[in-house]
């Protein structure tokens, strides 16, 4: 029984054929390492989108039940994981010694011990980013010198998003001119809830314009959006207006990073990629704690868009606490005994 | 490379086995071999011929299990006959303190039982541990209810008595609380026979019957092939059997059954339409897809195997159905990543294999995803087959595996009559943002079961069962909870005293000028009608004198009849039911200005005039009470645990036939025709032998109320003429019979080419003019189905 083969070797030679798709995404010719340029603003595609609840929850729901990673496949996708997290922080009390301790924990997220048991390189695991406020921009940049571990910077009026567009603007052009590689910009609710998809083209577009080299990621609010077809359509807008990466969500909002919220952006990326070639990122941001939690996210992708989708360059996680619980898990595994918090350095 | 660094390179997923240890165990303490349950013990398995039971995934055998014979059969009703008045006579509270404790049990070891099924089903795991045996649990709590409520909310019921029960192998545990739970819950005592391939998890469930300390043979369990289920089918002294199977075997059943007196339920076959249209959430479709065809293996009998989409989406689905395909995996049913397990037995995937080749012999394009299906065990991978036209092999037969038809359509009505096509009706699935599309589309699908952007969705508050060949019965929900019980009057009725037609008497001639003479002809379309034959029949007064000549109708002219009523049964069921029930109220009203020639006619065929007023002034009263009742037969929304509503609507059956009575030949007519039409059915009623001329003369009283023309037709002449070609007739709907016990036998048997529903009476007496007997909500019950419209909502 146990020696039975299941569908993965397949799996893994379509992966080969097809690089960033493996399955989930019909074949298309994807642009590899090329940036998406965004696209004219296209309102028949707008217009056609439909998103039913009721089958992307029972979707959503059943996401985790069908699959489930053990053993070493779960440790290898823990560590995964951690190259994925956009490590956090965006709380009025930051300052720069708070700032180094999470790049220090960036560079080194699990103990050396455990990853030599796991057989992994000291130089594979670290975090996708470090995530902060424009202020603590220079601080951060400085602390992660010579690691290729980039900056994000939350940015226009983050997290409401309602400062005078020059302003805006202008904060995209400081972070960047300190040093930020990637830009996490905030939508105006109001023009989804209103359905102004020109004037969130416009937005977006001018935010992409201001990051130059610099990778825009665009955060909807979606727990602001009321609606899973606006999740859709503004997913779209953003690529089209040239998006890098599509974000849930602040953290800030009542109700953050949810699977159903997911489910609709990935097969709006999706979407994306099969009319135009070009793969965008995807980053769940808020309320995703839990090492199992994290497992589920990377089911998704993997299940919607194929393993192209769980590198760093098309996804991440906007966390704070969640590395803490993946440690305990690696531990476990290595170990066989349940972990303890204080055995992980604090970040 | 550590096996950690490749996996975090390849990221692909890894076995993830649940432990059969403790199912093992289990099979080990019985030493893999079991007998049958019969009055609270069980057999010896090494008595008798046994056979094996096999692991579809491996194709190695698991355990033993004993042939069921007709001994065995005979022991486990008469066990369950002499538990039953005691079972009956716990009550209402009792029953459901058992009922409560099996679904508590049942959840105390939901996993040895989810892992034992799909040990011995090939199903995957997550589907058994989410799906089948949380289902079960959900059942027996919801029955429970119904044991606590009965007393109180069915004061007028009692329970059947013994029930067989014979159930299949695609959802062995689940098919099994379907039937036991309300068989229990209404205080019937039950033999229960499961498939051949799949007996394990029920002799678990006889187990833990014994755990609750339930009473000696109110459960039995006799395990066995098909050769066992006929030895229950024929066993006299069972007073129901309930089927879930395939259609042919339905059949067989029905046939065994017909005169038996024995009710039956029937849950078979289907080839569900799945319906697209142009403005569905096309990624929630290929999920629905997933979910209606590869759920199970396919091997469901309510899967969504024939995908009708709207033309200009075909394309588009096609393309992301492939992609989704090749993301399935198949494989250990024990792995918890697996999408699809194995199929049952050989025979099965040898069925599905030949029927695949045999669709594309005829032309259709398969494909399959380029993963490969494990070698060992019995598996078969999911399968899309395009370039089918309606008339192919795998548009029309029930393939019962993982394989998918694509056709297209232009617009909703083509949409309709493409789900349609077919002689099935157990469940359909329409995908559309467009509410008013899906609700306009929902009633207009012939099947039991509807679901609106959602597919394969079950709860025991809701009724599943099927239109056409697909069955009769409802499972789940008060409606099919009245299938395990009948009415207490009915229970030792006696047997009816069948009138005979009056003698002709020579008279004196009259002198003096004669009446004109009248031709009573059939009634058809609303036209009279001559008879096709062109011959006629005699109608005798008591007084042995000549009342007239009645049309001798045949089977041409039941042709004719069945026609009409077909042609104008959607026009009338689409009316408002207020529109029906003041129809029906201006029927009265001008039957009642012909009062006294009517109960003159009475008094002439009967010598009885007081009689004949007392039946005149009943038939008026009981057409007051079916106008009354037709904008009042309403539906239910249930209480699914889900967030929709679920709308049991009840629909009307379509074109009935009607023998009516031979007694009472006006008040016989009416109360067989108005609920019928009541309702939304149009009729071929043949009326009393006796007495036609009272169905005759009415026909004018139709066209004068604005009856519409083929909603009421009436065929007279002999019944041994007609009525078999009614009852045998592919396009009657459902056939109502009010006669001797060898007419049930008759109509019941010829009922079995459409496997149309049937209503008979076993020659046993009904009082027309007391109001529980003769009208009520049974005849509504009669006239109705219940489909189950299903309505997730939320933006």
């Amino acid at each position: 029984m146990s020696s039975m083969k299941t569908t993965d070797s397949i799996a893994r030679e379509r992966a080969a054929r097809y690089p960033a798709t493996a399955g989930a995404v019909s074949p298309v010719d994807l642009h590899e390492g090329v940036r998406n340029p965004g696209m004219p603003l296209e309102l028949d595609w707008i217009r056609e989108i439909r998103v039913n609840r009721s089958a992307v929850e029972r979707r959503a729901a059943t996401l985790g039940t069908r699959r489930s990673v053990k053993k070493e496949w779960q440790a290898a996708w823990l560590l995964k994981a951690i190259t994925l997290i956009d490590l956090t922080t965006l709380a009025g009390d930051d300052t720069p010694g708070r700032v180094r301790r999470l790049c220090a924990k960036a560079r080194q997220p699990v103990r050396r011990d455990l990853l030599q048991a796991l057989g992994m390189g000291d130089e594979s695991v670290r975090a996708g980013a470090v995530c902060v406020y424009h202020a603590m921009v220079p601080t951060a940049v400085e602390a992660l010198a010579g690691s290729d571990i980039p900056v994000a910077a939350v940015s226009t009026g983050f997290p409401h998003g309602l400062n005078p567009l020059p302003q805006r603007i202008a904060e995209i052009e400081a972070s960047v001119a300190a040093g930020a590689k990637e830009i996490d910009i905030v939508v105006t609710r109001g023009h989804v809830l209103t359905g102004n998809w020109q004037a969130l083209y416009d937005e977006v577009r001018a935010f992409r314009d201001a990051c130059g080299e610099a990778h825009i990621k665009t955060i909807l609010a979606t727990g602001e959006l009321a609606m899973l077809r606006n999740v859709h359509k503004a997913s779209l807008v953003c690529m089209m207006a040239g998006a890098d990466f599509v974000k849930t969500s602040t953290g800030k909002e009542s109700v953050n990073a949810t699977l159903p919220v997911g489910l609709t952006m990935a097969r709006a990326v999706r979407a994306y990629a099969e009319r135009t070639g070009y793969a965008i990122g995807f980053k769940p941001a808020g309320g995703i704690r839990t090492a199992k939690d994290a497992l589920t996210w990377l089911i998704l992708m993997k299940e919607e868009l194929g393993t192209g989708w769980m590198q760093p360059n098309l996804f991440r996680f906007g966390v704070s606490s969640l590395l803490a619980d993946i440690e305990r898990q690696l531990e476990h595994h290595v170990t066989g005994r349940y972990s303890a918090p204080h055995r992980h350095p604090l970040a | 490379m550590s096996k950690v660094a490749e996996v975090f390179e390849t990221l692909e997923y890894g076995p993830a086995p649940e432990s059969a240890q403790f199912a093992n165990e289990w099979l080990d303490k019985h030493g893999r071999a079991f007998g049958h349950f019969i009055g609270g013990n069980w057999t010896d398995p090494a008595v008798g011929v046994s056979f094996e039971t096999a692991n579809p995934a491996t194709a190695e055998p698991i355990a033993k299990i004993c042939q069921g014979t007709v001994e065995h059969v005979e022991a486990a009703v008469a066990a369950a006959r002499v538990a039953q008045p005691g079972w009956w006579d716990l009550g209402s509270h009792a029953r459901a303190r058992y009922l409560y404790a099996i679904a508590r049990k049942i959840q105390k070891h939901a996993r040895l039982l989810a892992v034992l099924e799909s040990m011995d089903n090939g199903k995957p795991i997550r589907e058994s541990r989410d799906l089948d045996i949380p289902l079960v649990a959900r059942h027996f709590y919801h029955h429970a209810g119904w044991a606590q409520l009965m007393e109180d909310e069915l004061p007028d019921y009692e329970p059947l008595g013994v029930v067989g029960q014979i159930i299949p192998w695609n959802f062995p545990l689940l098919m099994l609380s379907w039937k036991i739970a309300p068989a229990l819950a209404t205080g019937n005592t039950l033999v229960l026979k499961p498939a051949e391939f799949t007996s394990l998890t029920a002799l678990l469930f006889a187990e833990l019957c014994q755990e609750v300390g339930l009473p000696d043979g109110v459960v039995n369990i006799v395990t066995g092939d098909g050769e066992t289920g006929a030895a229950l089918v024929d066993h006299p002294d069972i007073d129901k059997i309930a089927f879930t199977g395939s259609t042919d075997v339905g059949r067989i059943i029905r046939e065994a059954t017909a005169g038996s007196g024995k009710r039956i339920s029937l849950e078979l076959g289907g080839k569900s339409p799945f319906v697209i249209f142009e403005d569905a959430d096309l990624d929630s479709v290929v999920e629905g897809v997933v979910d209606a065809i590869w759920f199970n293996q396919g091997q469901v009998c309510c899967a969504g195997s024939r995908i009708l989409v709207q033309e200009g989406l075909a394309e588009a689905l096609e393309r992301k159905l492939r992609a989704r395909m090749e993301t399935l995996r198949m494989g250990d049913p024990l792995d918890k990543t697996v999408d699809m397990g194995a199929i049952v037995a050989p025979v099965q995937l040898e069925r599905i294999e030949s029927l695949v080749e045999q669709g594309r012999s005829e032309g259709a394009e398969v494909w399959q995803p380029s993963w490969s299906a494990p070698r060992e065990g019995w598996f078969y991978p999911p399968t899309l087959c395009t370039n089918v036209a309606p008339s192919g092999t795998l548009a029309q037969i029930e393939v019962f595996g993982p394989v998918v038809v694509m056709m297209t359509f232009r617009t909703p009505s083509e949409a309709v009559a493409l789900a349609n096509d077919s002689r099935y009706g157990l469940a359909a699935s329409i995908w559309s943002e467009n509410i008013n599309l899906a609700l306009d589309v929902a009633p207009k699908i012939k099947a039991g079961t509807v679901w609106v952007n959602c597919t394969n969705l079950f709860d025991a508050a809701s009724g599943f069962g099927g239109y056409r060949e697909s069955g009769y019965g409802r499972e789940g929900g008060e409606e099919g909870l009245l299938d395990y019980v009948r009415l207490a009057w009915e229970h030792g009725a006696p047997l009816a005293q069948e009138p005979t037609a009056n003698a002709h008497q020579e008279q004196a001639p009259s002198d003096g000028t004669p009446a004109i003479d009248r031709t009573a002809k059939l009634y058809i379309g609303g036209k009279q009608s001559r008879p096709d034959g062109n011959y006629s029949l005699p109608v005798y007064a008591a007084d042995g004198s000549s009342m007239g000549d009645v049309g001798r109708g045949n089977r041409k002219d039941v042709r004719n009849a069945v026609e009409a009523a077909r042609k104008a049964q959607a026009g009338w069921a689409a009316r408002s039911a207020h529109n029906r029930a003041q129809i029906l109220y201006y029927f009265a009203e001008n039957l009642e200005a012909r009062r006294d020639e009517l109960t003159g006619r009475l008094a002439a065929l009967s010598g009885d005039a007081e009689g004949a007023s007392t039946e005149f002034d009943t038939t008026i009263d009981r057409i007051f009470t079916y106008a009354a009742w037709a904008d009042k037969w309403e539906g239910r929304v249930h209480n699914t645990p889900f967030r929709n509503v679920t709308l049991a609507m009840k629909e009307p059956i379509g074109v009935m036939g009607a023998v009516c009575p031979q007694a009472h030949p006006l008040l016989g007519f009416v109360s067989c025709v108005a609920p019928l039409i009541a309702v939304g059915n149009a009729v071929v009623a043949v009326p009393s032998g006796v007495g036609p001329l009272l169905a005759t003369d009415l026909y004018q009283i139709l066209d004068t109320s604005d009856v519409p023309g083929g909603v009421v037709n009436i065929v007279t002449g002999l019944r041994s003429e007609i009525v078999p070609t009614l009852a045998s007739h592919d396009d009657v709907d459902g056939i109502w019979h009010f006669g001797g016990a060898e007419d049930a036998r008759r109509t019941e048997s010829a009922s079995t080419g459409n496997m149309k529903r049937t209503w008979v009476s076993y020659g046993r007496a009904r009082d027309w003019f007391d109001h529980e007997q003769g009208q009520g909500q049974e005849f509504l019950r009669e006239a109705t189905q219940v489909k189950n419209i299903w309505v997730p909502y939320g933006e």
